[in-house]
C-alpha cells in the first residue's frame, strides 16, 4: 500500500506541472487584462499601465510562469489582484465550504442512488425498476439552477422552513449547517444519484448473474446475505470509482448551486476569478483542484483494497 | 417472486429513511432566518474589490464605503456639494487655492483624532501611492498645506472646478494615517458611522456601529451586513424570505412582481449616467464608412430609433429616454433638449442627402446579456426601416472594451454610470484626447469649450459652456444617447427613511426598521 501511495505522489508531480502550465497559458490567452476588466467603465489608461508594471504583467509569459512557480514552491501563492487577499488564505477559507457541500450532496446521492440501484437490479424488468430509472433520469435532466430557484421559492419564500441562502460551518453550529445544506445538497445530490443508481444497477445485475452468487443461493443462504455480502460488495467497486470521480467534480463543479444558494465556496471563487482575470486566484484554485483529484483517486484505490480482499496482496 | 420482494425491503427502508432524514430535519428545525432587530442586511449585486478607498474600483465598493468611511464632502440629490468632514470651503481670488475647514471632534475607528495633518496625509497618499486609482482625479493638486489643526489649503497647478466633487467621492475619504503601513484594503480604519468587523470574500462584509461617530444619533442599526448575491432572482428571493432587509439593483423585469408584494417596497430614482452607443469616428479602418465620416448618417440613425418604444418594450416603462449626457437631477441638464419622436422619413431623407447607397451595412457590439440582446434586436429592427442593415456581435464585456479601445468596432452598446460633476460625463468622451473617447471623435471647438469649463467656478457661467458644447454634440452625434439608467431598490416594507439619490449609493443615516 505504501508503494502505491509513493507511486501516485511521483506521478502527481508532472501532472501538476502540466496542469498549471496549461491553465497559465490558457488564461493569458483570454482577452483583456485584469486591470482593464476590474476598472470596468472607469478605465484610466495611465493607471492601468502603472498597475500592469507593478504586477509585472508586461513580462514575457514564460518569465511570469516561472516567477509564479518559484513562489509556489516556497509556499507563496500570491495575492488576489481584485481584493488584495492572500490566495492561499482564500483557498483555505473556501475549501471547507465546498467540502461540506460536496460531502452533504454525496450523502444525499448515495442515500438515494445506492438503494434505488439495488432495488432496480433485484427487481429487474418490473414496474419498480422502470419507476426507479424514470426518477433517476428526471433527477439528471432537471437543471440545478432551475431546481434550486424553485426550491428556494417553495421552502424559503412561501413556507419559510429553510433559509434561502448562506453558509454555516458544521462544526460551529451543526443544526444551522444542516438547515442551510438541505436544499443545495438535495439539488446537487439528486443529479448525482441518477449516475450512482444507473451504475449500481448494472454492476449488481452483472454480479447477480455470476457463478458464485448462484452457488451461494444453491447453498440455501438467506437472500439478504447473498445480496448484501456476496453481490453488493463486489458490485460496489465501480460505484466507488464513480463516486470518487463525482466527488472530485463536485469540488469545482458546484458552481451553479453555489451561485443560486449564495454559498461562498470554491466554485464561486474560481468563476469570479476567471471573469475578473484574477490570474493568481485561478492558478491557485486549479492547482488545488488538481491535487484534490489526485488525492480522490488515491482514496478510490485504497477503498478497492478495503472492499476487495483479492487486491490486498498486490 | 415472493422471495425477491421480501429481500428488497431493507433497501427500500434505507431509501425512505434517508429521504425522510434529509427532508424532515428541515421541517422540524426553525429556519434561523429571523434576524436581530438592530441588524440591517443589504444585498449587493457583486462582491466589492479591495476596501481601500484610494485603490478601490467598484460601484458596490462605494456603497460599502458609505457606511465605513466619511468623505470631505457629499453631494445632495440635486448634485450640490454639502459638508461632511469639511465644514466650510472657499477658493482664493485667482482660483488656485482651495481652503477647507475641517469638522472638529472627529475620531477614527482606532480612536486617533482626525485633523488637518491626517487630511493632508490622506490626500498625499491618494495622489502618490503607486497603486492609487485617485491620482488622475487629484492631478491638478500642486501641494497641500496645514494652515491650522483644522484647516488645510490645497494649492492647484491650474484652476479646477472638478476638484471638490472628486473630494465628494473616494479621493476625499479619510483613513487613519496610523494604519497606512498595514493592510489597509483588508482592514480599513476610517471615520465613518460604522467600523469594519469582518469580510468573507464572495459572501459578506460586516460593519458595527461606531459609537464615537460625530453623527452617531442619526444611525439606528447596530450592525450592517452587506451580502454579495449576483443573481437578481436569487437576491429578490432572499429579500422575500426575510434573509435580506433591502437590495440594490432590482431587475426591471422583477419590478411589477415586487410592487405587488405587500411585504416589500420598491423605490427608484434616475441615475447620474446614461446608456447609449459609442460610435467609431476615426479609430482604425472600421471607421472609414459614411457612418463614421458623415454626421448626417449618424443623425439618420438617431432619427430611426424610437427611444420611447425601447423604454416600453425592453424596460416596461422604467428607463426614461434621453438624448443628452447629463441626468435630469443635474443643474447642467438642458430642459429644452426633449426626446424627439421617431421620424423614419427624415432618416431616409438624410441618408439620400448624404448619398448613401442603402441598405448601409453596419455592425454593433453588444454585451452578452439578455437585456442587451433584446435592446440590440429592437434597434436592429427600427433602423432597418430607415435603410440600415445592422448586424449584432455579442461579446463578453472585457472583450468588448478591448475591441472598442483598439478600434475594432463601428457601434458599441455601452453606457456610463455618471459623475456628480458634468465634466465626468462629457470630457473623457468628447474631447480629442479623452481617456474614454474610443471612437476618436475630434472637434477643436468642443475640446476648447470643455477644457475651459474645467476652470470656471461659477455655475451659470460654466453652464453656458456646456450648453454650447451640447448644441454641437446634438448636431455631430459623437455619442448616441438612448436612456437614463435608473437605480432600483427593494426593501422590506418595515424599513423606512431610505434617501434616494441619483448616485445610486445607500446612505445609512436615517434608515429605520418599524
Amino acid at each position: 500500500m505504501l508503494k502505491l501511495i509513493l507511486n501516485r505522489v511521483l506521478i502527481a508531480i508532472p501532472t501538476l506541472l502540466i496542469v498549471s502550465l496549461f491553465v497559465f497559458a490558457l488564461q493569458h490567452a483570454l482577452p483583456g487584462d485584469p486591470f482593464l476588466v476590474m476598472a470596468g467603465e472607469e478605465r484610466d489608461p495611465e493607471a492601468i499601465a502603472r498597475l500592469r508594471a507593478i504586477y509585472r504583467l508586461d513580462d514575457p509569459i514564460v518569465v511570469q510562469y516561472f516567477a509564479w512557480l518559484g513562489q509556489v514552491l516556497q509556499g507563496e501563492f500570491g495575492r488576489s489582484l481584485r481584493t488584495g487577499e492572500p490566495v492561499l488564505e482564500l483557498i483555505l477559507q473556501k475549501l471547507p465550504v465546498t467540502l461540506q457541500l460536496a460531502a452533504a450532496s454525496m450523502i444525499v446521492a448515495l442515500a438515494i442512488g445506492l438503494p434505488a440501484g439495488i432495488i432496480a437490479a433485484v427487481r429487474k424488468g418490473t414496474t419498480v425498476d422502470y419507476a426507479a430509472s424514470a426518477v433517476a433520469l428526471s433527477g439528471l435532466s432537471i437543471p440545478n439552477f432551475w431546481l434550486g430557484i424553485v426550491m428556494i421559492l417553495i421552502f424559503a419564500v412561501e413556507l419559510r422552513w429553510l433559509p434561502a441562502s448562506g453558509y454555516v460551518p458544521f462544526f460551529s453550529d451543526p443544526l444551522g449547517a444542516i438547515e442551510t445544506l438541505i436544499m443545495p445538497a438535495f439539488v446537487l445530490g439528486t443529479g448525482l444519484a441518477a449516475f450512482i443508481m444507473r451504475h449500481t444497477r448494472s454492476a449488481m445485475l452483472e454480479v447477480l448473474r455470476s457463478d458464485y452468487v448462484r452457488t451461494a443461493r444453491a447453498k440455501g443462504l438467506d437472500e439478504r446475505v447473498v445480496i448484501n455480502k456476496h453481490a453488493l460488495r463486489n458490485a460496489l467497486i465501480p460505484v466507488i470509482t464513480l463516486s470518487t470521480i463525482l466527488f472530485g467534480e463536485l469540488l469545482a463543479g458546484a458552481v451553479l448551486t453555489e451561485q443560486v444558494f449564495t454559498i461562498p465556496g470554491f466554485g464561486k471563487l474560481i468563476v469570479d476569478a476567471v471573469f475578473n482575470r484574477d490570474y493568481g486566484v485561478v492558478q491557485g484554485v486549479v492547482l488545488c483542484t488538481a491535487i484534490g483529484f489526485i488525492v480522490m483517486n488515491l482514496i478510490a484505490d485504497l477503498l478497492y483494497i478495503l472492499v476487495n480482499p483479492r487486491l490486498r496482496g498486490r | 417472486m415472493t422471495r425477491k420482494r421480501t429481500m428488497t425491503r431493507p433497501a427500500m427502508t434505507t431509501t425512505l429513511a434517508a429521504s425522510a432524514l434529509v427532508l424532515g430535519l428541515g421541517m422540524a428545525a426553525p429556519t434561523g432566518a429571523v434576524a436581530q432587530t438592530s441588524t440591517l442586511r443589504i444585498g449587493l449585486q457583486e462582491d466589492p474589490d479591495m476596501l481601500d478607498p484610494h485603490r478601490a474600483r467598484t460601484f458596490v465598493g462605494r456603497i460599502v464605503f458609505k457606511g465605513l468611511c466619511d468623505k470631505l464632502f457629499d453631494a445632495s440629490p440635486d448634485l450640490q456639494l454639502v459638508p461632511r468632514l469639511a465644514t466650510e470651503w472657499s477658493f482664493s481670488a485667482d482660483g488656485l487655492t482651495a481652503t477647507i475647514k475641517l469638522r472638529s471632534g472627529v475620531k477614527f475607528h482606532d480612536g486617533t483624532a482626525f485633523d488637518a495633518t491626517a487630511a493632508k496625509a490622506n490626500l498625499e497618499r491618494a495622489r502618490t501611492l503607486p497603486e492609487s486609482l485617485r491620482r488622475s482625479e487629484l492631478a491638478t493638486i500642486d501641494s497641500i498645506d496645514v494652515v491650522d489643526p483644522l484647516t488645510i489649503a490645497i494649492k492647484l497647478k491650474q484652476r479646477d472646478a472638478t476638484l471638490l466633487s472628486q473630494l465628494a467621492d473616494r479621493a476625499g475619504m479619510m483613513l487613519s494615517p496610523a494604519t497606512f503601513a498595514g493592510d489597509v484594503g483588508a482592514r480599513p480604519v476610517c471615520t465613518g458611522p460604522y467600523r469594519f468587523v469582518e469580510r468573507v470574500q464572495n459572501d459578506r462584509i460586516v460593519l458595527d456601529r461606531f459609537a464615537d461617530h460625530w453623527e452617531a444619533a442619526n444611525y439606528s442599526f447596530d450592525r450592517i451586513i452587506y451580502r454579495a448575491i449576483p443573481d437578481t432572482t436569487v437576491r429578490l428571493a432572499n429579500l422575500r424570505s426575510g434573509e435580506l432587509d433591502m437590495l440594490e439593483r432590482l431587475a426591471a423585469t422583477d419590478v411589477k412582481s415586487a410592487q405587488a408584494d405587500r411585504n416589500l417596497k420598491v423605490l427608484f430614482t434616475p441615475g447620474l449616467g446614461y446608456q447609449g452607443m459609442t460610435l467609431n469616428h476615426s479609430n482604425g479602418d472600421l471607421a472609414n464608412t459614411p457612418f463614421g465620416k458623415d454626421k448626417r448618417v449618424r443623425q439618420a440613425f438617431s432619427w430611426a430609433i424610437d427611444r420611447n418604444v425601447i423604454n416600453q418594450v425592453v424596460f416596461e416603462n422604467t428607463h426614461p429616454p434621453t438624448v443628452q449626457p447629463f441626468p435630469p437631477s443635474s443643474p447642467y441638464f438642458r430642459k429644452d433638449l426633449s426626446v424627439p419622436p421617431r421620424d423614419v422619413a427624415k432618416a431616409r431623407a438624410l441618408l439620400r442627402e448624404a448619398g448613401v447607397t442603402t441598405p448601409l451595412k453596419l455592425e454593433m457590439m453588444i454585451t452578452n446579456n439578455p437585456v442587451d440582446a433584446q435592446l440590440g434586436q429592437v434597434v436592429q429592427a427600427m433602423v432597418q426601416e430607415a435603410g440600415f442593415d445592422l448586424s449584432l456581435r455579442s461579446m463578453e464585456f472585457a472583450s468588448q472594451l478591448r475591441d472598442q479601445q483598439q478600434g475594432k468596432f463601428q457601434l458599441s452598446r455601452v453606457g456610463w454610470s455618471g459623475r456628480i460633476d458634468p465634466d465626468g460625463n462629457v470630457h473623457p468622451f468628447w474631447t480629442s484626447r479623452g481617456g474614454q473617447n474610443d471612437g476618436k471623435y475630434s472637434n477643436p471647438t468642443i475640446d476648447k469649450l470643455l477644457t475651459d469649463a474645467r476652470a470656471v467656478y461659477d455655475l451659470a457661467e460654466r453652464k453656458k459652456l456646456y450648453d454650447e458644447a451640447q448644441t454641437i454634440a446634438q448636431d455631430e452625434v459623437p455619442v448616441l444617447y438612448l436612456y437614463n439608467q435608473p437605480w432600483f431598490y427593494a426593501t422590506s416594507a418595515r424599513i423606512s427613511g431610505f434617501q434616494l439619490h441619483p448616485d445610486g449609493m445607500i446612505r445609512l443615516g436615517g434608515l429605520k426598521r418599524q
